[in-house]
């Protein structure tokens, strides 16, 4: 079949970028560790309240591990446990959350904090706290008509 | 010899049928729009709905008219006028099918709507469970969604008829490309269906107790992505076929217009766990191989691009522009079935790049779910194929009614293009802001509790308001024009512009009508992306869930 010299050029030039972009993706997933949270653990949504870490929500601080905290949220509709938290400048945290009902968003906004919760899995994503002040938690996956209503907040205090 | 195309109209009875597809699609276009603006205006906090309706509910009225009915009604009434136009008239048959299939869209779509304005089912267009909507809703998707199977049986039919009866010559254009998207709906859609028909509906009706949920969701994301395909390659027809000969040039290359199409079938289905990048319960690598799937349209868009603009330039310099881009000035900009589409293709630009980073496996998580995803869409679906299919109807309509564009209808339909594109730019664009500073999509006014970071959000949802006006003014545009020469606009024979393909090109090889071959590397495809993740998803299931009616 035959190919305008120009085309042929452009289209080499795009698969070329596009390798480029791929790679730079795989490396930044699977050598530096970027994943997308994809935690495999599943749990019965009937019984959230009495599976730990669930039946007590709230920030715990572990040693031995990669992370200083650990914050364990119950999403149900229109709120999550606890509704604001306080946590000291610099810490590591791993987010350790899941639906009591209906799918439900996690994003902490104006961050890289963002995550579905659905019913019967649990969802995690460690991240690290660098600034003061005040973090919103939003739903951002429709839950219902108090779904604009459903909110935490995370603030950020100095040690 | 036989006439050529040109000479030839769309058989008055298949002109009928189109029409049929297109006043639903009109009537939808009109309620879901008005739908659209009343969000923007509830979203800037300006304004609060009487009655007890809520936001959520005209949400689901806004994305099922017009990302579901809107669209597949269009599309549908376009490609039957298409194959009419090029293989011939369908036969009595084919047609009566396709009339079956129109009737049976219709009543489904009634069905859902009637749900929908009872408060029975405010899901929104996608429906996710444990949601749950009326079986009725269900039932009503599903009709619309068999409807569409049995009007693309029509079309294949009368493909197929055509092939039989010219061994060994390559269809026109025109209805190879509908053929192709035909079947990227029909295998695209059996992934919704199935959850729809095995899952939904028997836990809707009481019949099971419990929806495995992310099976469901990846069913449904198995659909939703070629879903956008869908939409996007009738709009590639016109730019392919219709605007070269709208110009006077010619097709660049007829093969390669067929590998972009063939290409888009095989890219556009194995790749919708991009959607669910930030889900538990699927392994990352799986995700990754689909993001690296999902790019591959790149290659099909670039061609695209490059073969449009080539076309563009042939002309121009057929027409003795000068210098590297005089030909741009040559083209006719006072032309609405030229100038319409190209804002279309002009936002096609943004709205891919911004593709680029929804796809891309770590960027997602800083858009996912704001309403940064909602002003890509906007881009994508609401002005590149939709200026793009009223555009196709400037001439469509009038060729099928027996009436013209008068020459004061040709400049409304510019000012309507005009409109069309400074009121996206300002409720897309910010759009695109705020989902970058954390606003959520589908999202009723909120401050949250006058937080400082929501504040901010707002000035942006202002906007989104004063552009969602301006559209909702290009709508009212477009249903004047849509109506003129429909029923009013003067008698005459418009033009149905079918493009032909530069003397220069070579033969085109039959290979891409092998549809055993192609269809066989799409079902390959699809399993090699999907199997095991989705055995993992059955093997691992969490309990299921009940149902919910939170609305």
């Amino acid at each position: 079949m035959h190919m305008h010299k120009f085309e042929k050029v452009w289209l080499i030039f795009g698969t070329v970028a596009l390798l480029v972009f791929l790679t730079v993706l795989g490396v930044s997933a699977f050598y530096l560790g970027n994943q997308p949270p994809s935690c495999l653990v599943t749990i019965d949504p009937e019984k959230v309240e009495v599976t730990a870490p669930f039946n007590a929500p709230g920030l715990y601080e572990v040693t031995g591990k990669d992370w200083d905290y650990e914050l364990v949220f119950v999403a149900s509709a229109f709120s999550y446990s606890p509704a604001k938290v306080e946590i000291p400048k610099g810490s590591t945290v791993k987010v350790i959350a899941t639906s009591k009902d209906v799918i439900h968003g996690f994003e902490i906004a104006g961050t890289n904090v963002n995550m579905m919760l659905e019913p019967g899995f649990v969802s995690e994503y460690t991240t690290r706290f660098n600034n003061e002040g005040e973090n919103l938690i939003i739903c951002n996956e429709y839950c219902g008509v108090g779904h604009h209503m459903m909110s935490s907040r995370i603030e950020v205090v100095s040690k | 010899m036989k006439k050529t195309a040109e000479n030839e109209k769309v058989h008055p009875l298949d002109a009928k049928l189109s029409m049929a597809h297109f006043y639903v699609a009109i009537i939808a276009l009109a309620l879901g729009g008005f739908a659209g603006l009343l969000q923007t205006l509830v979203r800037s906090g300006r304004m609060e709905l009487p009655a007890g309706i809520t936001y959520y509910q005209l949400l689901t009225v806004h994305g099922v008219l017009l990302a579901l009915v809107l669209t597949t009604f269009f599309i549908i009434g376009f490609q039957l006028s298409a194959v009419s136009k090029t293989i011939g008239p369908l036969s009595t048959p084919s047609r009566i099918t396709g009339w079956i299939g129109f009737w049976t869209m219709t009543l489904g779509t009634v069905m859902a709507a009637v749900m929908v304005l009872l408060n029975e089912a405010s899901v929104l267009y996608t429906f996710y469970a444990p949601l749950q909507a009326h079986p009725i809703f269900y039932g009503g998707l599903t009709l619309v969604i068999v409807g569409s199977w049995i009007s693309g049986g029509a079309l294949i039919a009368a493909y197929r008829k055509w092939k039989k009866n010219n061994r060994g010559q390559a269809s026109p254009l025109l209805s190879f490309m509908a053929v192709v998207n035909t079947l990227l709906w029909i295998v695209a859609t059996i992934g919704v269906a199935a959850t729809v028909l095995f899952q939904i509906l028997p836990w809707s009706l009481g019949w099971v107790d419990s929806i495995n949920v992310l099976a469901s969701r990846t069913l449904f994301w198995y659909f939703g992505h070629p879903l956008v395909y869908f939409w996007l390659l009738p709009a590639y027809m016109c730019w392919y076929v219709v605007i070269p000969k709208v110009i006077c040039g010619k097709i660049f290359s007829d093969s390669l217009a067929r590998m972009s199409f063939i290409l888009f079938l095989l890219f556009s289905i194995p790749v919708g766990l991009h959607h669910q990048l930030l889900e538990p319960g699927i392994d990352p690598i799986w995700k990754f191989l689909q993001v690296i799937l999902t790019f591959l349209v790149v290659v099909p868009s670039l061609m695209t691009a490059f073969s449009l603009f080539g076309s563009f330039e042939q002309y121009g310099r057929s027409q003795g522009a000068q210098g590297i881009f005089g030909w741009f000035k040559m083209l006719p900009w006072g032309d609405a079935r030229f100038t319409v589409p190209f804002i279309g293709m002009a936002a096609f630009i943004p709205a891919g790049a911004g593709g680029l980073v929804n796809a891309s496996n770590q960027l997602n998580q800083v858009v996912h779910n704001t309403i940064w995803v909602t002003g890509h869409f906007h881009l994508t679906l609401a002005t590149s194929v939709i200026l793009t299919f009223f555009g196709i109807s400037y001439w469509l309509v009038p060729h099928l009614t027996g009436r013209t564009l008068t020459k004061k209808l040709n400049k409304l339909a510019i000012i309507q293009g005009v409109f069309w594109a400074i009121g996206m730019s300002f409720m897309s664009g910010a759009m695109h802001i705020a989902g970058l500073l954390g606003a959520p999509r589908r999202s009723s006014y909120s401050t949250y509790g006058d937080s400082t970071q929501a504040l901010d959000w707002i000035p942006y949802q202002i906007a989104q308001a004063v552009g969602g006006t301006i559209l909702f003014i290009g709508i009212i545009l477009y249903i004047i024009i849509f109506i003129q020469v429909a029923f009013f606009a003067p008698k005459g024979n418009e033009e149905f512009p079918v493009g032909e393909v530069t003397d220069k090109a070579e033969k085109t090889p039959l290979i891409f009508e092998n549809w055993k071959l192609w269809l066989g590397i799409t079902a390959a495809l699809i399993l090699f992306a999907y199997t095991i993740p989705f055995i993992d998803i059955l093997q691992n299931a969490p309990p299921g869930s009940k149902g919910f009616k939170l609305w």
